[in-house]
């Protein structure tokens, strides 16, 4: 088979509309994925044994098993309790509870890298927590997250694609739809795939100048 | 609940052929991460050119549009492969492309003194390798390794997508038949998960294994 540029023109415009809502995607679910990650880093550093365990199976659970299962049970089950949501809406809530499971570990392991001895001495300059928080540990923390944290952002745009199959017309889909009206996948699913390399082979080499700039932390899991 | 149930003979299925794609899924990326992650650090830079653009390839780029081009793109170039064996192999590049890195992290967090040593003893690079620095760089790959099955297992559901009846697709199937959602897609999400925990166990058990008795010292411990 030999590659037509035509068909390559003719799905162009589809397949940048396509990638508008991916990234779209990618933005508002890393958002969820931060925001949430943080929430559970805090939470399993809670005293309660039962809050930890029960925390700890529960992001093993969402860990565990496939995205593109969590995005059916959201998308076909919530109508039958009456819940609606947009096919968009549903993709976006799913991938950034599954990757806030990981960006938990990152937030635990930059706040765990914050010796000992900072907490001690916010406390003997008689900090209370929020102005420990604010001006001892958090500055510290922050930094040594930021390139993992840039790496998972990277990863939740290429799992974006399985959002195609809840329907949603993203840059997968896109193409999807093109090949299966002309009868050619060559041209599209080359496309996309060129998209894909565009996007995240330079976002590769930023998150690479971010980890010589900031150290990263080791974050084992 | 009980009319899923009744589907059992499918969940078995798709469970073995889950856990078959998983299984020869990471023996196929096990090898490639060898092969790419020693291509990283070989001294001729041809070889390493030719590891970094698989490397950037196949990690820029999304694991379910790999699939796709290895299974509908392909066979209009005369490559045909059958449905599990475009799944495999999808996988086990995929996932070989993030192990080459752990490989190469490994080798070289090996301590320069142990490359020093194996100069002292006149061992050829070849044997360097093979028993002095490959032997201690193992369990320090084997923790990242463990994730990466993980996510392998993972990747496997997608399979469902190019026609391969694992328990993804079954789950739909039933879905189909029954007109039930919640209980068919709890119930593989729970079998997932069981065999995402015994993956678990048998790596840390492996990772016991490699360091019982070592006392390794990484070039980050100094």
């Amino acid at each position: 088979m030999e590659w037509n540029w035509d068909h390559a023109y003719a799905v162009l415009p589809q397949l940048l509309k396509g990638l508008v809502i991916t990234i779209e995607a990618t933005i508002v679910a890393s958002l969820i994925a931060y925001i949430l990650g943080l929430a559970i880093a805090i939470f399993k550093m809670s005293k309660s044994k039962f809050v930890r365990v029960s925390l700890y199976w529960m992001t093993e659970f969402v860990r565990r098993t496939p995205i593109l299962v969590q995005l059916y049970v959201v998308f076909y089950v919530l109508p039958d309790f009456g819940i609606f949501l947009e096919a968009f809406t549903c993709g976006v809530i799913v991938l950034g509870i599954h990757f806030s499971t990981y960006t938990s570990e990152v937030f635990r392991a930059g706040i765990d890298n914050v010796s000992k001895g900072q907490w001690e001495a916010a406390k003997s300059l008689n900090y209370n927590p929020y102005q420990a928080w604010k001006h001892v540990i958090l500055p510290q923390a922050i930094p040594p997250m930021i390139p993992p944290l840039a790496n998972y952002l990277i990863t939740m745009f290429k799992e974006t694609p399985l959002l195609a199959f809840i329907t949603v017309v993203e840059l997968f889909r896109a193409a999807d739809q093109y090949s299966n009206s002309y009868y050619t996948y060559l041209e599209p699913m080359t496309l996309v795939g060129v998209f894909f390399l565009i996007v995240s082979i330079p976002s590769a080499m930023l998150a690479m100048k971010l980890e010589k700039k900031f150290k990263p932390i080791k974050v084992t899991r | 609940m009980n009319e899923v149930l009744e589907f059992y003979p499918l969940l078995i299925k798709g469970t073995i052929t889950t856990i078959q794609l998983t299984v020869m899924g990471a023996i196929l990326a096990l090898i490639v991460s060898f092969i790419v992650g020693i291509a990283r650090i070989s001294s001729f830079a041809s070889v390493r050119v030719a590891a970094i653009i698989y490397l950037e390839f196949f990690r820029g780029s999304s694991a379910l549009v790999q699939m796709f081009f290895i299974y509908f793109v392909l066979p209009m170039w005369g490559i045909y492969f059958d449905a599990i064996t475009a799944g495999v192999i999808a996988c086990g590049l995929n996932v070989g492309a993030y192990g080459s890195e752990a490989v190469r992290g490994a080798i070289l967090a090996v301590s320069k003194e142990q490359h020093e040593a194996s100069k002292a003893l006149n061992y050829s690079s070849y044997e360097k390798y093979r028993y002095v620095i490959i032997p201690q760089a193992i369990p320090i790959m084997i923790p990242t390794f463990g994730n990466l099955l993980i996510e392998l297992m993972k990747l496997t559901a997608v399979c469902s997508l190019i026609t391969i009846s694992d328990l993804t697709f079954m789950a739909q199937i039933i879905r189909v038949q029954t007109a039930l959602t919640l209980e068919p897609f709890l119930l593989i999400l729970i079998i997932y998960f069981i065999i995402a925990t015994v993956l678990v166990q048998i790596v840390d058990m492996i990772a016991k294994k490699f360091s019982k008795g070592r006392n390794i010292m990484t070039a980050g411990d100094k």
